[in-house]
């Protein structure tokens, strides 16, 4: 194995232009790639501030009796991952309401009955994405005394459709930009192994098998989308850095906006994609050259 | 001619013959080579000479007959046992093959590594067998800054280097004056002292004939025309 490390960083050594480029392509690819990353990590950590960590509202319909409450509040549990459910009578919300528009008082004096209805607040456990929380909502509204459920779907949902319309955008941004640096890759491979045909030959004469023959090409493709990997990360981190303080400093004192770098996960999935990438690319190269 | 049995053959050609583009290369040949021989191949050029070395180490496949190396069926092997067949012969070739920007040691470790020999047996290997072909002082030069003949040393090195049990050498002094296709020979004459089967295709008979004991193969046109011991 060290004996394949060493063939082909010596490679790597004495093409060093070529596989430099290589490199350089794969890190560009990268970098496009996890900044799309970095900005749908944070946009879904901020969605999901947002939405108040999956708070859902139960309004129940006018013929709601007292009698009718431990068997809807079983019925709820059952639907989902609930930490925590709250019965607002009518009553205790008209009190609120009172409280929350003091200096609209006199309008709700006037009021001969309490328009309010009976509510629950839901609090979700480990809620994760918003579609879980839509999934919950509609079984919570096939229940007949139910008579409303709200999520802050209204302009939330609105925004989810950009940011869904924004992601595709990025996926396919990602593909192609992964397209690119494949076939940088297989590209670079074939011009090693048609640099060293001579070397090759001679390998297959003196009794070479073709894995040993191989070995050196993936060890450097191998080699190429790892580094190609770490680079693009590298200048995202450096970019990010620069940007971040400056950003906060600027935007903090309007909205609560942390940014984070990517999660150790994504990034480690990062190197892992393009480590795979520089095999992958190796492979279609030789597989294509070495029939 | 060939009418003994021999007891001890390693090369067996049952009606070999090789055609490019339906010209023949080499013509219905039938030769039994025993080990520990030595053996010269002459002809004029063009005559198939590197086309025989060639279907022995499956460089190129026969388009009839057969050939046994060992008691192996060359029609039979492989692709995965062919490294094997290979590692039994030591090659050299005609035009040298040497690697461009590998240097000298590198270019006859080579042989050790695809073998998968370990590290240290390979450094002392090389090294040694650098000695005996009197290029380990240039053992960190690379191919393309030596002479002829000092290339034409580099391969013989590598065709010995891994020790094997039948040298093929496709004009080894092709390129040399007298002095140093002597010693290319010679160090080709010591390694078939040890047993080593030895087959050297050239054109120029006359530099080897005194220098070397053994049976020399005479083929024109892709036939065998004469069979002589020399002495
Ligand atoms: N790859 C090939 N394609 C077509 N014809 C070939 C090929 N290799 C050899 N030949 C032909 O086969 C015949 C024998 O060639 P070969 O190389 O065996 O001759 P040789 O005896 O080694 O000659 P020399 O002494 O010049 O090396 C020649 O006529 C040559 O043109
Ligand atoms: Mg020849």
């Amino acid at each position: 194995m060290s004996h394949f490390i060493k063939k082909a960083l010596t490679d790597i050594r004495l093409n060093r232009f070529l596989n430099l480029v290589t490199i350089f392509t794969i890190s560009l690819s990268i970098l496009v790639a996890s900044v799309f990353l970095l900005f749908f990590e944070n946009a879904g950590r901020v969605i999901e501030a947002w939405n108040q960590g999956g708070r859902v509202m139960i309004y129940l319909k006018d013929n709601f009796t007292m009698d009718m409450m431990p068997e809807l509040k079983d019925r709820i549990n059952g639907l989902g991952n609930i930490r925590e459910i709250i019965f607002i009578s009518k009553d205790e919300a008209l009190d609120r309401l009172k409280k929350e528009i003091l200096f609209n008082s006199d309008f709700l004096r006037t009021l001969q009955e309490n328009p309010l209805p009976d509510a629950f607040e839901i609090k979700m456990k480990s809620y994760s994405s918003l579609e879980e929380v839509e999934a919950f909502a509609q079984k919570i509204k096939e229940i007949e005394i139910v008579e409303d459920v709200e999520y802050g779907q209204g302009w939330l949902g609105k925004f989810l459709k950009i940011f869904t319309l924004f992601k595709i955008t990025g996926y396919a941004m990602c593909s192609l930009f992964f397209l690119v640096a494949l076939f940088i890759t297989s590209n670079t491979v074939r011009l090693a192994f048609y640099s060293r045909k001579i070397e090759v030959e001679v390998m297959r004469l003196v009794g070479a098998t073709e894995t040993f023959i191989k070995a050196p090409f993936y060890v450097e493709g191998i080699l190429q989308g790892f580094f190609g990997g770490v680079l693009g990360l590298v200048i995202l981190l450096i970019t990010y850095l620069m940007i971040s303080s400056g950003l906060t400093q600027n935007l903090s004192s309007y909205i609560y906006f942390d940014i984070r770098f990517l999660s150790i996960n994504t990034i480690i999935l990062i190197i892992f994609i393009s480590t795979f990438l520089g095999w992958f690319g190796c492979y279609l190269s030789l597989k294509q050259i070495l029939k | 001619m060939n009418q003994e049995i021999k007891k001890n053959s390693i090369i067996r050609l049952f009606n070999v013959s090789k055609r490019y583009n339906g010209k023949f290369a080499l013509k219905d040949i039938n030769l039994d080579i025993e080990q520990g021989e030595f053996i010269l191949i002459s002809g004029p050029s063009g005559a198939g000479k590197s086309t025989l070395l060639k279907v022995l180490y499956l460089a190129e496949r026969v388009s009839e007959g057969h050939i046994l190396i060992d008691g192996m069926n060359l029609a039979r092997i492989s692709s995965s046992r062919l490294p094997l067949l290979r590692r039994r012969f030591g090659m050299v070739f005609q035009d040298f093959k040497l690697i461009p920007n590998r240097t000298v040691y590198e270019n006859v470790a080579i042989v050790l590594e695809a073998a998968g020999e370990k590290p240290d047996y390979i450094r002392k290997k090389v090294m040694q067998v650098l000695r005996t072909t009197d290029m380990d002082k240039k053992a960190k030069a690379l191919p393309q800054t030596l002479s002829g003949g000092e290339q034409q040393r580099v391969a013989v090195a590598r065709a010995l280097v891994g020790e094997p049990s039948i040298i093929l050498a496709d004009e080894p002094t092709g390129s040399l004056d007298e002095k140093s296709a002597r010693a290319v020979i010679d160090s080709i004459m010591e390694y078939h002292k040890k047993g080593a089967t030895v087959l050297i295709a050239t054109h120029n008979l006359h530099l080897l004939e005194n220098a070397v004991r053994g049976i020399n193969i005479e083929i024109t046109e892709g036939m065998i025309k004469r069979t002589a011991t020399m002495l």
